[in-house]
């Protein structure tokens, strides 16, 4: 203690060691005291803390706290009554003084003012602001004075604050140079100069003031004149509003012609007719793009695209556009390759020459349709068949008023009769549907209205699209369908949703509409023959729901035959509806693509029907071969392979043979070597087999139980096989080019040759045989050994470095943060609780000291004490014996 | 009503044993109900009953009732035949408490009859007959055709089971003899492995008595016994038999670690160390005896079947020496088909855990591989262990190079669903094993005229299969089915390092595709452009070239 104040007292001294540690002065204390921790090495960076110590000063520091604290309160130990400084923020050294006297004064006031407001009701206490009372302020609120006073209130002037504040000499010295310039030669004091300043300013203020006061004049006065001025106004407001209104000039009829005139729309200009060819080449292009979009969906671009998208950029990229990337290879090698650009060149010459040959037969097919319908208004239905627009079908809606009347007129008049009732519904609701004002609802309207009786609308149910279709012939049905397709072209509802999704439900109802033709007996297939076309143009116009309804019959489907193969481990061949929709699939969406929403389920589906379906009968062989036949036309563009049929022709060629001897080839699944159906297509009667004659298999029968007599069995059997031959060569056809082509076909070589040993068969089926043969060994067996494609190669090293975080020294690396900061902290407990510890015996040490010196002072006192008796004792003692002495003596 | 034996000497009364007084009996029972308990004839039995079994246990001199409750056990109506077991529960469990049935080795009863032995032992021996007859009669109810008379009847046999364990009715032939009423525990186990019919409701109701230790000792024991009795000197045993037997066999599941068995059906005031019960070891033997002792005989191929699907997990940890399951094993692989894929899992455990060695495993492994391996039931597990054996890293090339190409010459005819799996199952085979790369990657190799690859080669070493190339996973590349397709592709490039799990689609169905395809796909959905016409399409299409709509 001593020693640190001893310290304390002593004068600064500069340069001192103890001032090198965080620039705070510090005593200069006595170079004996100074404990240096001498570094062997100067390390750069790193901080040094503990080199110089004062184990003095900090001892003392130590003590005197201790004494502050833990002596007090060893002292108090045993005592019960406490002393408490209640002072506000006493102890608080955050405060500054002048606060704490604040709040001080605060407190006291509030303790005060609670005591006397309890019974003091209209305490006086004067509410100031900046020393002003409040109440003062109040009166004269409103005075311009405080206008004034905020002008000047935010930038005091120059002047002011250099006269106010000293320190602005310069500025004065211009002053007054300036004033010497005007004023001639006639230096002034300092004294007069601020005289002057002050004089100056207090005249300013005058005229300020004086100002103020004649302004508030002048705006009283223009007060009072108001109000005289209004008393009079106050009736008369009201008339010249009217008056203003009518005084707007009549527009004149010539005004208003030339308005309109300037408004109305100007004829434009229309594009010309186009001519035969240009329209045949407009077609040409169009097809051509369409083909182009449908290769590229085949090879399955999009999708490597869209997965290769996000590019990786090399830190050495140089940013200047050159990609050395695979991207850019690509379209290299696709023009190099020479196997890709001949495909392309060869599908698409193909496709567009199928497209022509398309468009030639639909026209010859709707020269026959025409001859067939009641009147000439076929012609216009086979274009809506051959357009995919929406244009047209417009303009035949604008163009119904006579065909309305044909259709009248012709054999549907019992139709026309039931539909009345919907159309004035429909109409009703037409007129509901549109919002008014907009421009589409009047052309819908103006439609309307040009329109006659007949229309449709669009049904809501499917109960109610089969009210309206049953019972009648075919020809009416497909009348109806027709009318309804018309009215619920997608134009006349735009902007209008709930139109727009209760039409595109058609598709779905007319959908269900064939699956339940299919499974009636005898199946419709008529009418969905025709009701396919109606179904096309559908899904052109909403392709959405079209795309949907058709997942939806197909899950349905797929659900039923799950539940069966769950549970018996078989399904047996669904109805013709199925089969119906997969070629109806096949027909609304491009099969060829790579992956197809729609498409894919559908090929999922039939590989589902061609390998857990058992073949029990002959009409599931025809069910089958069908599926087959859809099949193979699926792919008929992309050529892809499909085991499973491969291996139901091999199962169903395999009925076929009668002696069998099993080399070469295994049947899968839904076939079984042996069994009772394992000899299902066997013919043995040598008539029956004379009397054949090729014909094409019938779907009519597939679908009913009608009984054949054993020669038309027979017969069936016979075509089956002819058909199950052809499929087969085809199948040999599309897979020539595949590379184990031989390896796939090989069962299917074994069986034929097994087939062609039997003699007995029809001539037609020989041949049709030996041809798939001659086709399977006429592709060359070529074996190239297969090379991967060249990766790319592994670039360099980068020169970017390698970024770590840089630690600190001495902290543990390589470990996650988590860990970091868990060791951090283990080491800080670890710090303190030895820290504590440390404290902790220094407490007892320091108790133990003080005890020792109170045990000490306790007994020099008794000592003391003793020694003090001892002493008037002796001195008793002597004076009794001097005493006694003197008594001898006498 | 008035017991027929009521006021006789004790010691003549029990003397007559004649059909014609059981009939008497009944007959004087059942007018009773009939008459007076019309409405609730049940009851009545019960009351009956009860009168007479309570007569029974209180005086020795009403014991002629005995027969009189006995031949209620036959009667034809099912509540009355409950109604008596209940009351030959009730009536024998007290006499068994009490002990008053004959201790010793039980002596004809006309011998004693005739003899001249106190009145008292003339009794209990000759209760103790009646309580034979008893067990007996209930054990035939066993096959009763109503199921709770099964049950109740079953209850109440394993109620006397416990019972004479604790009150045994043999002297123990010295201190601390382990006494166990096996006889009468046979009768139960005999009657649960019918021939006659499926019992296997039945046996899921004695499973609960398994959970103890003794009884299922015993049952092990009794199982095999009966197993051995039923098919002894027959080779034809009906199907219904087997069931039953292999229901109960499986059943029975040792606990995995040597704890101390203590949870014992028959209460013993302290179990002695000497006993063999208590030692897990001795059960695992009689569990090895019972299975190897069903499993040696020619089982159907059903049941064979399911022998093999719980083999590993269920029966080949427990036994003491699980090698000597080769036999059977080794006999299920060489049957073929799915018989062969489910003995695979036991065998590899055999070799990879016990030492076995068997010549010729990846050979007959191969051999398994047909087309048909796609489409069986078993497909995912005969693929999960198919992974598991190759899994391999010192497999020779040649052979991993026979399995990755005779899988792809299979893969030509799978459907989808396998083809998803099989196709990363051939990846990964080439990433093990880089030897065999060359097979899909063979730089300045020679243009071949035919696959040099010999698929009808049993030999994997033979087949030349490292000569080839995977052209089969090239032509699949040209598959109708996006995610099919883009498998086969992954050939086309140096393959990756990291394995594909295969896990995931093991167990993958078509369906399950369906159901994805439906769900991804592109937004926009494309449409043909070419209109329709007609139903069977264009000219040249194959349907309308085949079919007609007529």
């Amino acid at each position: 203690m001593g020693k640190a104040r001893s310290a304390g007292a002593r004068g600064k001294a500069p340069g001192a060691p103890a001032g090198a540690r965080g620039g705070r002065t510090r005593p200069n204390p006595n170079p004996f005291e100074v404990k240096v921790n001498r570094q062997k090495f100067q390390i750069l960076g790193r901080k040094t803390r503990h080199d110089v110590g004062l184990p003095g000063v900090s001892r003392a520091r130590a003590l005197q706290k201790r004494t502050q604290t833990l002596l007090k309160e060893y002292k108090e130990r045993d005592k019960s009554n406490v002393f408490k400084d209640k002072r506000f923020g006493e102890y608080s050294s955050d405060i500054s003084p002048e606060e704490k006297m604040l709040k001080r004064f605060a407190l006291e006031q509030q303790r005060q003012h609670e005591k006397k407001s309890i019974y003091n009701l209209n305490e006086d206490e004067e509410l100031t602001h900046y020393g002003q009372s409040l109440a003062d302020i109040e009166k004269h609120n409103d005075i311009v004075d405080s206008d004034s006073d905020s002008e000047d209130r935010g930038a005091l002037s120059a002047e002011l604050t250099a006269a106010h504040f000293g320190g602005g000499d310069g500025l004065l010295y211009k002053k007054t140079s300036q004033q010497q310039g005007e004023e001639g030669e006639k230096p002034k004091s300092r004294k007069e100069l601020i005289e002057e300043l002050i004089a100056k300013s207090k005249q300013e203020k005058r005229e300020r003031q004086a100002q103020r006061e004649d302004a508030l004049e002048l705006t009283e006065k223009l007060d009072q004149d108001w109000k005289e001025i209004q008393a009079l106004l106050a009736h008369k407001t009201p008339k010249p509003e009217g008056r203003g209104g009518k005084e707007k000039p009549q527009p004149d009829a010539y005004d208003m012609m030339v308005r309109e005139l300037g408004f109305e729309m100007k004829a434009q200009p229309s594009n010309r007719m186009k001519t035969k060819e240009e329209l045949a080449e407009e077609a040409q292009a169009r097809l051509r793009r369409l083909e182009a979009e449908r290769l590229r969906r085949m090879l399955g671009k999009d999708e490597d695209e869209r997965t290769k998208n996000p590019k990786h950029v090399s830190a050495d990229d140089l940013s200047d556009g050159f990609i050395l990337d695979k991207d850019d290879r690509r379209v290299l090698s696709y023009k190099d390759g020479k196997m890709n650009v001949e495909e392309e060149l060869g599908g698409e010459a193909s496709a567009s020459e199928s497209a022509e040959e398309e468009e030639e037969g639909s026209g010859e097919e709707g020269d026959p349709e025409e001859s067939d319908g009641p009147d000439g208004h076929s012609d216009l239905e086979s274009d809506v068949g051959s357009e995919d627009g929406g244009e047209r079908a417009e303009e035949d809606a604008c163009l119904v008023p006579g065909d309305i009347a044909i259709a009248d007129d012709g054999g549907a008049r019992e139709a026309a009769r039931t539909e009345l009732p919907y159309t004035l519904a429909g109409m009703v609701s037409l007129f509901h549907g549109f919002p008014p004002g907009t421009g589409v609802s009047l052309i819908a309207r103006r439609q309307q209205f040009c329109r006659p009786r007949v229309l449709l609308r669009s049904p809501e149910s499917y109960e109610e699209l089969k009210s309206l279709l049953s019972g009648k012939s075919v020809e009416e049905q497909l009348l109806v369908v027709e009318r309804i397709q018309k009215c619920s072209h997608p134009s006349l509802a735009v902007g209008n949703k709930a139109k727009l999704e209760v039409r595109s439900k058609l598709f779905g109802f007319l959908l269900e509409y064939i699956g339940d033709l299919a499974t009636e007996d005898p199946p419709g297939l008529g009418i969905i023959d025709k009701l396919v076309v109606h179904l096309y143009n559908l899904c052109q116009m909403f392709p959405d729901s079209a795309s949907d309804s058709m997942k939806f019959v197909l899950r349905d489907a797929m659900h039923e035959m799950e539940a069966t193969v769950e549970s018996t481990g078989r399904a047996a061949f669904p109805g013709l509806d199925v089969l119906i929709y997969l070629k109806i699939v096949g027909m609304l969406f491009p099969t060829s693509d790579f992956r197809h929403p729609v498409v894919t389920p559908a090929l999922l589906c039939m590989s589902q029907l061609l390998t857990k379906c058992p073949v029990l009968s002959l009409r599931d062989v025809l069910k089958g071969l069908f599926v087959c036949c859809v099949f193979l036309d699926y792919v008929s563009l992309s050529q892809r392979f499909i085991p499973e049929l491969v291996n139901f022709l091999l199962g169903i060629l395999y009925t076929a043979t009668p002696k069998k001897q099993s080399q070469g080839y295994t049947l899968v699944h839904p076939f079984r070597a042996l069994g009772r159906n394992s000899e299902l297509l066997v013919v043995s009667d040598k008539e029956d087999m004379a009397t054949w004659q090729r014909r094409r298999l019938s779907l009519h029968w597939a679908a009913g139980p009608k009984a054949q007599t054993k020669t038309e069995a027979n017969h069936t059997r016979l075509s089956c096989l002819a058909v199950c031959l052809a499929l087969v060569e085809r199948c040999v056809r599309v897979y020539g080019a595949l590379p184990s082509f031989h390896d796939i076909v090989r069962p299917l070589r074994a069986l034929l040759t097994e087939h062609l040993a039997d003699s007995s068969r029809p001539r037609e089926l020989q041949e049709l045989g030996q041809s798939a043969l001659t086709e399977m060994e006429s592709h060359a067996r070529l074996c190239r050994p297969l090379v991967c494609e060249k990766s790319k190669p592994v670039p360099l090293k980068l020169f970017t470095p390698r970024l770590v975080r840089v630690l600190e020294f001495g902290r543990k690396q390589g470990s996650s943060k988590e860990e970091q900061e868990r060791k951090r902290l283990i080491h800080k407990h670890k710090r303190e609780f030895r820290g504590a510890v440390r404290e902790i015996r220094r407490d007892n040490q320091f108790l133990a000291r003080m005890q020792l010196s109170e045990i000490t002072e306790r007994d020099a006192e008794r000592k003391r004490k003793v020694k003090q008796l001892f002493n008037s004792l002796a001195t008793q003692e002597g004076e009794w014996k001097a005493l006694k002495r003197k008594k001898f003596k006498k | 009503m008035t017991a027929p034996g009521a006021g006789r000497d004790v010691s003549s009364a029990p003397a007559t044993t004649s059909v014609a007084r059981r009939r008497r009996a009944a007959v004087l029972i059942f007018p009773a109900w009939g008459g007076g308990m019309s409405g609730n004839p049940a009851r009545g039995a019960r009351r009956a009953l009860g009168r007479l079994v309570e007569a029974v246990l209180a005086s020795r001199g009403e014991a002629n009732a005995v027969f009189d409750i006995l031949a209620v056990l036959q009667s034809e109506d099912q509540e009355e035949v409950q109604e008596a077991v209940r009351a030959c529960s009730r009536l024998f469990g007290a006499l068994l408490a009490r002990g008053e049935l004959f201790v010793g080795q039980l002596p004809s009863e006309e011998m004693v009859m005739a003899g001249s032995q106190g009145a008292t032992r003339k009794y209990k021996v000759w209760m103790r007959h009646r309580y034979h007859s008893c067990c007996n009669s209930l054990g035939e109810l066993l096959a009763h055709p109503s199921f709770q008379v099964k049950e109740l009847a079953l209850s109440t046999l394993m109620k006397f089971v416990q019972l004479e364990g604790e009150h045994p009715l043999e002297k123990p032939k010295w201190e601390g003899n382990y006494l166990f009423p096996r006889q009468l525990f046979k009768l139960v186990v005999e009657g649960l492995l019918s021939s006659e019919e499926d019992r296997s409701l039945l046996l899921s109701q004695f499973r609960e008595y398994l959970e103890h230790d003794d009884i299922r000792y015993h049952t092990m024991q009794a199982a095999a016994d009966t197993v051995a009795r039923v098919t002894d000197g027959r080779p034809e045993v009906h199907l219904i038999f087997w069931n039953n037997a292999f229901t109960l066999l499986s059943s029975v599941s040792l606990p995995r670690q040597e704890g101390d068995l203590s949870s014992f059906y028959v209460k013993h005031v302290e179990l002695s160390d000497k006993w063999k019960v208590v030692h897990l070891k001795e059960h695992r033997k009689a569990f090895q005896l019972m299975w190897l002792g069903f499993l040696k005989h020619q089982l159907p191929l059903r049941i064979c079947k399911k022998v093999l699907v719980i083999i590993h997990d269920a029966i080949l940890p427990y036994l003491a020496q699980p090698s000597l399951m080769i036999d059977f094993l080794t006999r299920a692989y060489d049957i073929g088909g799915a018989i062969s894929l489910l003995a695979l899992n036991g065998l590899f455990i055999l070799i990879h855990k016990h030492n076995l060695e068997y010549p010729d495993f990846y050979r007959k492994l191969y051999g398994l591989l047909d087309p048909s391996v796609f489409h069986v039931k078993y497909r995912a597990r005969f693929f999960h262990l198919a992974d598991l054996f190759l899994s391999s890293s010192h497999l020779p090339a040649y052979l991993v190079a026979a399995f990755a190409k005779r899988l792809a010459r299979l893969a030509l005819t799978a459907p989808p669903e396998a083809l998803l799996m099989v196709l990363p199952f051939i990846c990964n085979l080439l990433r093990r094993h880089p030897a065999c790369r060359v097979l899909m990657h063979r730089p300045r190799g020679p243009e071949l005229d035919a696959d040099p690859y010999d698929p009808g080669e049993e030999d994997p070493a033979q087949s030349r299969a490292l000569e080839s190339s995977l052209w089969e996973l090239q032509a699949l590349q040209r598959h109708y089915h996006p995610e099919v397709s883009k498998a086969a592709s992954v050939i086309n490039q140096a393959l990756s390092v990291p394995e594909v799990s295969i896990a995931p689609l093991l167990e993958l169905t078509a369906f399950e595709i369906f159901e994805q395809d439906l769900k991804k796909g592109p937004e926009s959905v494309p449409l043909e452009f070419i209109p329709a016409q007609g139903l069977l399409g264009r000219q040249d299409d194959l349907c309308a070239q085949h079919f007609t709509l007529s």
